[in-house]
């Protein structure tokens, strides 16, 4: 009976502070700004085979009676060089920057963070020294040229382009977890736990872990912006999503050639990149103000 | 400590490191798939000629033996011939290298002019409309991608306007001056051909902006953090109420320890700046080491590729120590810290 007493105490207390942390969330005008314009693009992206106004332009499509259209009406966003209307491309590019984001950070966050508890908990032992010596490595050569590097020698295919993106993003968290796990591994609530016999595995995971939470999230909203900041310059130089697949990089780059005259296929996608990063940016900081104890 | 044992210490892990990013690229270029051997001579290439270049790079031998002869090349200047240029590796880094410098210096100047006014008037004007302006600004900065900013500054301030030219890094009727550092500006002025050198910085103008605008929103922003933190402390009410001037406060004592954030941030900055430039010099058609790097890496030449990587990784070695030393010269405790 106590037991499922204490259960409802606990549900209880967590939907208060969730109530809490939407309260602050909500506050803040530009964060839910950022919710909502990440939320609509998702939208946009997931069902743009359905809302899109021309869904055959993102697969092998020519029609060169349309090309280099002006926007008007039947296009928004005018047509591309051979044809293809560039709102729906847009709206199918979405998809292939969410997948990255979805895809990077899938991969890379879990390991990234686990690696980092444990270097963290166990400092000094040697496997993390060989750990954080490794993710400094990784550290030390620009992700974007390090992702550029890889891509180029790979065969150029959507999964590639995440391998390649995911190689060189797990170490961040790894820095991020291990630095604050180092100094938390020495507070009263863990020699508690470890007094009373927990086993490592219960500190790392259900004392510590809950504590980072903010700065994670905080940190997965903002690396999200930076994926598809990547992704888009690796699309750019041509090591993105092969052709014909809608990807706003690619898109900017086709459309560059055609400056100043023809300014509606490359303007379009960075207005797209450019607000979805923004999105996340907004979001990111929202997070991170939600966690922040200071009240402003 | 002193100085310069922590420096000499920091010096130390920075050998550490690169010793890794050598392991590291080296086993990127040979575990990737593809036969180096094959991808160096193309697919017409007769396997007898193949298995001959296997032979002559020790392809066949255990990896630690082939990573001895690699790194042995490395500090003989045996860097390999790169597939594009059929010359030594280290003889295009010679010859690309400075222009990217040039530009990477300027933008990291650029970088550190606007970001410490920005950030510090953001900080000292919080919540005002300055401030507001500083964020928008800063928002901007960092969601535009660099290579978008480029071709609107190419489209606007170029083609439109006029103002700035277009690409290169010199006008048609000028000619290269006398070599001598590599680095166009400073060359010229080095010779006394200033009207050279002005026309150089012309140039640089355009793409070290859009190299450095990301960056320096990025720093504003902490900047202003870190101002608005100080301001509130303790410190600053003491000298405040001392009756220091506004002046001496901001530009003294709160300036000195806000900064510590912000040049983390700036060395990691800087230093990602050589990718970044890849785009950056495919569109002002520049004609420097990313430039060359881009090349390579669409046409899988891998020892240049392999120059590219470690090239890279020793400017972030280097800007990373200089940050190092200059923190812990901000700030002694952090060389305390380090000591032990």
């Amino acid at each position: 009976m106590t037991s499922a007493i204490e259960d409802i105490h606990i549900s209880r207390r967590i939907v208060h502070h969730y109530g809490r942390y939407w309260y602050r969330f909500k506050k803040n005008k530009l964060s839910m700004i950022g919710l909502g314009t990440i939320l609509a693009l998702l939208l946009i992206a997931i069902l743009a085979p359905w809302i899109s106004p021309y869904p055959s332009s993102a697969g092998l499509y020519v029609n060169f009676a349309q090309a280099l259209r002006a926007p008007s009406l039947a296009h928004p966003f005018g047509t591309d060089e051979i044809g293809r209307d560039v709102m729906t491309r847009v709206m199918f590019g979405f998809r292939y920057s969410f997948s990255l984001v979805g895809v990077v950070l899938g991969i890379t966050v879990v390991p990234g963070v686990i690696l980092g508890l444990v270097a963290g908990y166990y400092m000094r032992r040697w496997f993390s020294v060989v750990i954080m010596r490794t993710a400094d490595i990784f550290v030390a050569v620009p992700a974007l040229l390090l992702a550029l590097s890889v891509a180029s020698v790979l065969k150029p295919t959507e999964i590639n382009v995440m391998m390649a993106v995911s190689l060189v993003w797990w170490p961040w968290y790894t820095r991020l977890v291990y630095s604050s796990t180092s100094s938390l591994r020495n507070e009263d609530y863990v020699k508690a736990a470890e007094l009373i016999g927990a086993s490592p595995s219960h500190i790392m995971f259900s004392e510590i872990l809950p504590n980072l939470l903010g700065s994670i999230l905080t940190k997965i909203s903002l690396d999200a912006g930076w994926v598809i900041l990547i992704g888009a310059a690796l699309s750019y130089v041509g090591l993105g999503a092969p052709a014909p697949t809608p990807d706003l990089g690619t898109m900017i780059s086709e459309g560059s050639s055609y400056l100043p005259s023809v300014w509606w296929i490359t303007l379009f996608p960075a207005l797209a990149v450019v607000l979805v990063i923004l999105g996340f940016n907004l979001l990111g900081d929202g997070i991170k103000d939600m966690f922040s104890s200071s009240i402003r | 400590m002193s100085v310069v044992t922590y420096t000499s210490k920091r010096a130390l892990y920075s050998v550490i490191s690169l010793f890794g990013l050598s392991v590291l690229v080296f086993v990127l270029a040979r575990v990737l798939p593809g036969n180096p051997a094959r991808l160096a001579l193309g697919p017409n290439a007769s396997q007898a000629a193949v298995n001959a270049l296997i032979a002559e790079l020790h392809l066949n031998a255990p990896l630690p033996v082939q990573y001895w002869y690699w790194i042995s090349g490395i500090f003989t200047g045996n860097w390999g011939i790169s597939l594009v240029t059929h010359r030594n590796v280290i003889i295009d880094v010679e010859q690309f290298l400075p222009a990217t410098l040039e530009l990477l210096i300027t933008a990291a100047i650029i970088d550190l002019l606007l970001a410490v006014p920005l950030g510090l008037v953001a900080g000292r004007m919080e919540n005002t409309y300055v401030d507001n302006v500083v964020r928008i600004v800063s928002y901007i900065g960092i969601a535009v991608p660099s290579f978008v900013v480029a071709i609107l500054l190419q489209l606007t301030l170029g083609y439109g306007l006029h103002l700035f030219p277009i690409i290169g890094q010199l006008s048609p009727n000028f000619s290269a001056p006398p070599h001598i550092t590599g680095l166009y500006v400073v060359d010229a002025v080095l010779t006394g051909e200033f009207g050279t050198a002005a026309n150089a910085i012309w140039h640089l103008i355009l793409p070290s902006f859009a190299l450095a605008l990301g960056p320096l929103a990025q720093e504003a922003r902490i900047l202003r953090s870190a101002v608005v933190e100080n301001q509130n402390s303790d410190f600053t009410l003491a000298e405040t109420a001392r009756g220091f001037p506004e002046r001496t406060i901001t530009m003294k004592y709160l300036l000195k320890p806000s900064l510590i954030p912000m040049i983390t941030i700036y060395a990691l900055d800087v230093s990602s700046m050589i990718a970044n430039a890849f785009l950056i010099e495919l569109i002002f058609n520049w004609p420097g080491f990313s430039r060359y790097g881009l090349n390579a890496m669409l046409s899988k030449d891998l020892n240049a590729i392999i120059a590219v990587v470690v090239i890279a990784g020793i400017l972030f070695v280097i800007a990373n120590t200089l940050v190092d030393v200059t923190v812990g010269y901000l700030d002694p405790r952090i060389r305390e810290q380090v000591g032990g």
